[in-house]
Order: structure tokens, then C-alpha cells, then sequence
């Protein structure tokens, strides 16, 4: 069964495959890292130098040392850390509702061709819109609170989960759906066991886009109406003029955009392991 | 095997059948337009029962008088046409120098060992937490919004450059060496045509990504002419039809950058499918 399984599947395998090459270029071994750290480190450098010299305006650029404090501050008096948890929980829980909704939407319009003659053009329409767009109606039917950002960042993770969701579902290749018809496979195990893990690498795409739009949305949205949370912090610092307010938020929020890059590239090999062509 | 167990398969395999048998009838070419005239039609008929308050749910009428009044008074259409103009100052900066950077990276092993790592951890910094450093290096302004913009654009039109250069099969490269191309012929002949549909792919995200910044800029930064500028008017003033009026112009624009995209895409990449 594994081989036959594999033969079956290298017809598919070829994609993830093929992307493999230049990811390995992307990310060398340790040597290139040596390379990859010149251009920030000389950034920094020229940076503080320049602080030193005291060629830098604090209102367009503090010293390094200023922001890492402002960032050690951060962290121990917990304002940073409090931040942090908010933006995360928002995120978490809207990305949570977006995804599980788009799942089963997408999972849905992809198997039946019905359906998706009758949502498709509808849901491509309001796709188009900027999602920062929807945010000024739903501000006024929905106010300022958590509602609004669970809809904002869940509409946001919806769209592309959705779209790749379908996308995966209907490319399961026609001998996937000949073997489960050979097998008398029931809907239900027709569904896990043959549509849905062939569809993993499309699903995946689509969560990752999907919390990365969560995560852009987030930022967007703290900024526009909150009181507290990353986003919030830094349009704070910039009323305020201080710039290592602002700075320190944005490190932290570059840091957990790679940390859910990361994460999901992880869950995403874990969940591919079976492939038998996967590069691990 | 299996990934997921099959347990409770039966309890669900039944009720699974996603199109139920009455759809069907619906003519397949009315099946597109059968929801939204279904849901247009909920829509007036709540905004005329005295169901929903109107300042919430304005009824169609309302919505299609406020754009008659818009446009023939030169109002949204003025507002339309500077965001667009932002929009694409700031796309065509963005995306000439992402193409360029990408270019640069994909030609040269030492530039992407270089700047790849940076570049790529920069992509991960979400977009909109830019906001509040570019207001304050660039100001809220004009220049500000375009900053904004053009790094919108930069991002996708850089990576997909990048990935289409160095996707370029070996054997090309080789080619390149064995007639002894220079810099400039390998990047004529060989690199842009054999990068040209990864390019494309990254000139239609940053058309759709600079829109979003567009209109993210317009409502975060100073209040200026321009879609977002009115949909802040809208909000402040509860007129909930210059909204929608604003969400469909937003949708219409997104739209149209599609087909524009698309239509090039397939002008330009022609000769691959042949």
C-alpha cells in the first residue's frame, strides 16, 4: 500500500518539490549566515555612530541604546508584555473564527461545484474591497470594541484560507478520488483520508496568508481605534514624539510575524510528513 | 495512514449532500447573480418594513441618490481620482525598486547572501506598523501616504523578482556561460524573459497591496482628498450610505486593477504558451 500510495502521489509530490531549491538558497547553513549578519550589523554600527556623534535627531532617530532600554523598561514593568498578550489574544481569536470558518466555506464550495457557481462571483466581489475599507461601517454598527477586531482580523484570515481552501479540494487528482471510489470509501472518510490531506499543502498557503493578513490587520486596526495593544502603543509613542516607543513595539511585532512564519512552517512539515517526496 | 481517524464518519455522511435538490432547478447561467439580487432584495425589503434603522441599513434608493448627487457635483469623483494618483505614483516607485533590488539579488550570489536574511525578515514586520515611523520621518502628507504606498508595493514585486531569477533553470545559466554573455545580454535574454511571469506575479499583488495601503494610508495618516478621507467623513457624520457608496467604489477599483493585470499577464506571457 505505501508504495503504490507513493507511485500515486509523485504526480502531485513534484510541486512542493520543486520549490525546495530555492528555499535551500534562501536560507544557507551557517557560513552565508556569517554574510546575512554584515548588512544589519553595519546598520547598527553606522547607527550608533552616529548617535554618538550626535548627528541624529532623537525625533527622527533615538540611539540603539535608548530603544533596547525602553525595551528592557517595557518588559519588566510588564506594559510591553501586557501589549503583547493583547495583540496576540485578538489575533488569536480572530484568526481562530476566520480560519474555521473559511475552512469549512472553502472546503464546501470546493466540493460542490452548485455552490460554487452560486457564492463564487458574490464572494470574489467583496474580496476586492480593501479590508481596512469595511473597517469606518463596521466601526459605526459594531462601536470600537473587541467585536470589532475579532471581524476585521477574522474577515481578513477568511479570504485567503477560502480561496486556497477551494483551491486544494478541487485539484485532488482524479486517481486520489478513483482509489477511495475502488475502496468504498464513505463520504465522511472520503473526505478525511483522501480530499483533505491531498489539499494540506493549498490549506496551508491559505493559513499562512491568513495569519499574516490577521496579523497585518491587527496592527492596522490598534492603530485606528484601541486603547491598548502593540498597535496602540505606537500610535501612543508617535503622539507622544517618542520614537523608542514606537520602535520598541515595531521590533516586537517584527519578531512575532517571524515567530508565526516559523510556527506554521513547522506545523505545515509535520503535517506533510507522509509525503513521501517532502524534503524535511 | 490516515491523518484523522474516520470515526464518526457515519453519524455525518448523510446529512453531507451540500447542494440540496431545489437549487438545482435555478438556471446554471442565473446561479451567479441569484445571491446577490436574493440578498439585495432582503436588503430592501428590512430598510422599507421599518425593521432595521435606517441610519444603519439606508435603503438602495438612498445609496444610488447620494452617488448621483456625488458624482454630478464633482464630489467622490474628484476624491476617486486623487486616490488613484497616489496610488500609482506610489506603486510605480515601489514597484520599480523592488524590481530593480530583486533583479540585483537574483543576478549577483554575494548581494543576496547579503541583503536576502534582511529582506526577508523585514517582509515578515507587518506592513502597517511602518505608520508611525514613516509619518514621522516623511510627515502625514503627501509624501507620507506615498512612502507608505511604494513599500506596499516594493515587498511582493522584490520577492517574486528575486524567486523568478534565481528559479531559472541551471542549464540556462550554463547556456549563458558556454556563448559568453556578458552581464547586460545574460539579463536581456536569459534572466527578464525567464523571471518575466514571476515579475507579473508580483506586479499584480503590489497593484492590489498598494490599493490597501492607499486606502490604510487615507484613514490613518492627515486627512487629504481621497476615498479614505471621505470614508472618515462618513464615519464621523454616520452617513452610512457615502460608506457603502466608498466600499464600492474600493471593490470596483480592486476589480478593475484585476482584469487590467490579468489582461497584461496574458499579452506579455504569450509566447510560453505557444
Amino acid at each position: 500500500m505505501g508504495a503504490g500510495q507513493a507511485t500515486a502521489l509523485s504526480g502531485h509530490g513534484d510541486s512542493t518539490a520543486g520549490a525546495a531549491p530555492t528555499h535551500r538558497r534562501i536560507f544557507p547553513a551557517a557560513g552565508a549566515l556569517a554574510l546575512g549578519l554584515v548588512v544589519p550589523l553595519g546598520l547598527l554600527t553606522a547607527w550608533t555612530v552616529a548617535a554618538l556623534l550626535g548627528q541624529l535627531p532623537e525625533q527622527i532617530l533615538p540611539p540603539p541604546w535608548i530603544v533596547f532600554d525602553t525595551l528592557l523598561e517595557g518588559i519588566q514593568d510588564g506594559s510591553l508584555l501586557s501589549s503583547t498578550v493583547t495583540s496576540l489574544k485578538r489575533v488569536a481569536e480572530g484568526f481562530a473564527a476566520g480560519a474555521l470558518v473559511g475552512l469549512v466555506f472553502g472546503t464546501a464550495v470546493g466540493l460542490s461545484k452548485t455552490l460554487r457557481e452560486f457564492v463564487d462571483p458574490l464572494f470574489l466581489a467583496l474580496s476586492q474591497v480593501p479590508t481596512l475599507g469595511w473597517m469606518p461601517i463596521v466601526i459605526l454598527i459594531v462601536g470600537i470594541d473587541e467585536g470589532l477586531k475579532i471581524i476585521v482580523i477574522g474577515w481578513s484570515a477568511f479570504i485567503p484560507v477560502v480561496l486556497n481552501t477551494s483551491q486544494g479540494v478541487r485539484d485532488v487528482p482524479e486517481a486520489y478520488v478513483e482509489l477511495g471510489r475502488v475502496l468504498s470509501f464513505s463520504r465522511w472518510s472520503k473526505l478525511t483520508m483522501i480530499v483533505l490531506p491531498s489539499a494540506i499543502p493549498s490549506i496551508f498557503t491559505g493559513l499562512r496568508e491568513g495569519l499574516a493578513n490577521g496579523w497585518q490587520t491587527l496592527v492596522a486596526v490598534e492603530l485606528i481605534a484601541s486603547f491598548e495593544g502593540l498597535g496602540y502603543l505606537m500610535a501612543y509613542g508617535r503622539q507622544l514624539f517618542q520614537l523608542e516607543l514606537v520602535l520598541s513595539a515595531m521590533i516586537v511585532v517584527g519578531l512575532i510575524g517571524l515567530a508565526f512564519h516559523g510556527l506554521l512552517t513547522l506545523t505545515e512539515n509535520h503535517l506533510q510528513r507522509w509525503r513521501p517526496e517532502t524534503p524535511r | 495512514m490516515s491523518l484523522i481517524t474516520i470515526a464518526g464518519g457515519e453519524r455525518l455522511s448523510r446529512s453531507a449532500s451540500i447542494a440540496p435538490p431545489p437549487f438545482r432547478l435555478i438556471g446554471r447561467h442565473l446561479r451567479p447573480l441569484a445571491v446577490p439580487i436574493a440578498l439585495l432584495a432582503i436588503w430592501e425589503l428590512l430598510a422599507h418594513a421599518g425593521v432595521a434603522d435606517p441610519r444603519f441599513l439606508p435603503s438602495l434608493e438612498a445609496v444610488v441618490a447620494r452617488g448621483v448627487a456625488e458624482f454630478s457635483r464633482s464630489g467622490l469623483g474628484v476624491n476617486l481620482l486623487a486616490s488613484l494618483k497616489r496610488d500609482l505614483i506610489g506603486f510605480v516607485c515601489g514597484s520599480v525598486a523592488g524590481i530593480g533590488l530583486g533583479l540585483a539579488i537574483g543576478f549577483s550570489r554575494l548581494i543576496e547572501r547579503l541583503l536576502g536574511p534582511v529582506l526577508l525578515v523585514h517582509r515578515q514586520i507587518a506592513l502597517f506598523a511602518w505608520v508611525p515611523l514613516i509619518s514621522m520621518w516623511f510627515g502625514g502628507g503627501e509624501a507620507g501616504k506615498v512612502v507608505f504606498i511604494a513599500l506596499a508595493a516594493f515587498q511582493p514585486t522584490l520577492i517574486n523578482t528575486w524567486q523568478g531569477v534565481s528559479g531559472i533553470p541551471r542549464s540556462y545559466r550554463e547556456l549563458a556561460d558556454v556563448l559568453t554573455f556578458g552581464w547586460f545580454d545574460f539579463a536581456r535574454i536569459i534572466a527578464i524573459p525567464g523571471a518575466l511571469p514571476q515579475i507579473f506575479t508580483g506586479l499584480h499583488s503590489a497593484l492590489i497591496y498598494a490599493w490597501t495601503a492607499t486606502v490604510g494610508a487615507e484613514l490613518l495618516l492627515n486627512i487629504a482628498p481621497g476615498i479614505g478621507g471621505r470614508m472618515n467623513e462618513g464615519q464621523q457624520l454616520f452617513h452610512m450610505d457615502l460608506l457603502l457608496l466608498c466600499v464600492l467604489l474600493l471593490g470596483g477599483v480592486g476589480v478593475i486593477f484585476n482584469v487590467i493585470a490579468g489582461a497584461v499577464e496574458h499579452r506579455f506571457l504569450r509566447w510560453r504558451i505557444r
